[in-house]
């Protein structure tokens, strides 16, 4: 199927959950997030359309203003098509329900977005930092992410960027 | 030796026992077994049969305790900061570390925006000596390792020490 079917039978299926955006390329659609999972199901399990490997799970900061957006990749082996998901996520409280158990792959991908911009994935059974230590602050991907003075005693030496490193 | 020279039989060797506890343990640290980054490929490869580490006296061990020697060979990130921390803490004394390479050394090209990254394992651990290079090549490992050992043999173990 081309990109155009596949958002037709999303929006035959959830009439008005897809959002309209200009920027988004032919492959991409945003969705909205609050019945995902239902969603997410019915795109692996709907036989034309058959989305059976998660390709990478993502997170993007889109800026100060902006909102957090986590991105689906997914591709059918079955029909070899592929379509990239949008999700938006409010910047003060980003979640949104997770996939872990829907696609196994899932579960440290969406570890690592957790770790990286703070997104909660609800439903997730292990919902904790993959890569990052358990007691770091804040979420390093994130724009407005300025690094820990001290970690457990041992001071981390600040770059003064007026000193003409930059 | 002075008086005692040429006293004895060929086979015999006089030395202060200071010195010959320092020749020993000179020629025998036992080097912990552990990479964190490509450092540690280099580190390898001087154990490896072209270089050879064992000539030198040099022999990997797995444990903490039986280690002499600590090669800090790669990134230190904050996580592990703390448990290169521990596994110091765990060695027995006389204990000695090699920072190899600029990651260990200041945190090399990490310094400005790797966040996660230490600058530099003498942050965490005393360190002996510091071998540059990104990565440095075994020559360079095995210069910095000849340099720990000059520093071992200066050492005088039973004297004692006048403040």
């Amino acid at each position: 199927m081309t990109s155009a079917e596949i958002k037709a039978a999303i929006d035959s299926q959830y009439p008005g959950t897809i959002v309209e955006r200009e920027d988004l390329a032919d492959h991409q659609v945003e969705l909205k997030g609050d019945q995902w999972l239902d969603m997410a199901t019915f795109l692996k399990n709907d036989p034309n359309l058959s989305f059976d490997q998660l390709e990478c799970l993502t997170g993007v900061d889109t800026g100060e203003d902006g909102p957090l957006e986590t991105r689906y990749n997914l591709h059918s082996m079955e029909h070899r098509h592929k379509i990239e998901v949008v999700i938006s996520h409010d910047r003060e409280n980003p979640k949104v329900a997770s996939i872990e158990q829907l696609w196994r792959i899932g579960d440290w991908f969406e570890r690592e977005t957790y770790d990286m911009y703070g997104i909660v994935y609800e439903g997730h059974r292990d919902m904790r930092r993959i890569l990052c230590p358990d007691d770091w602050e804040g979420w390093p991907l994130r724009k407005d992410y300025e690094g820990q003075e001290s970690y457990h005693g041992i001071v981390v030496p600040k770059m003064k960027e007026e000193d003409g490193w930059e | 030796m002075g008086v005692l020279e040429n006293k004895f039989q060929d086979n015999v060797i006089v030395a202060s026992l200071d010195k010959l506890l320092g020749w020993a343990r000179s020629t025998s640290p036992w080097y912990f077994q552990f990479g964190l980054a490509c450092c540690a490929i280099e580190m390898m490869a001087s154990a490896a049969s072209r270089h050879d580490l064992e000539r030198i006296g040099m022999m990997p061990r797995s444990s903490p305790r039986q280690a002499d020697v600590m090669i800090v060979a790669g990134t230190v990130t904050m996580k592990m900061a703390l448990r290169v921390k521990k596994l110091y803490e765990q060695m027995a004394d006389p204990k000695y570390v090699i920072s190899m390479g600029s990651c260990a050394t200041s945190g090399g090209p990490y310094w400005q925006h790797g966040y996660h990254v230490l600058k530099g394992v003498d942050l965490v651990v005393p360190v002996d000596v510091y071998v540059p290079g990104c990565p440095p090549r075994p020559e360079a490992l095995i210069e910095g390792l000849l340099k720990l050992q000059e520093k071992i043999q200066t050492e005088r173990p039973l004297t004692r020490k006048i403040a």
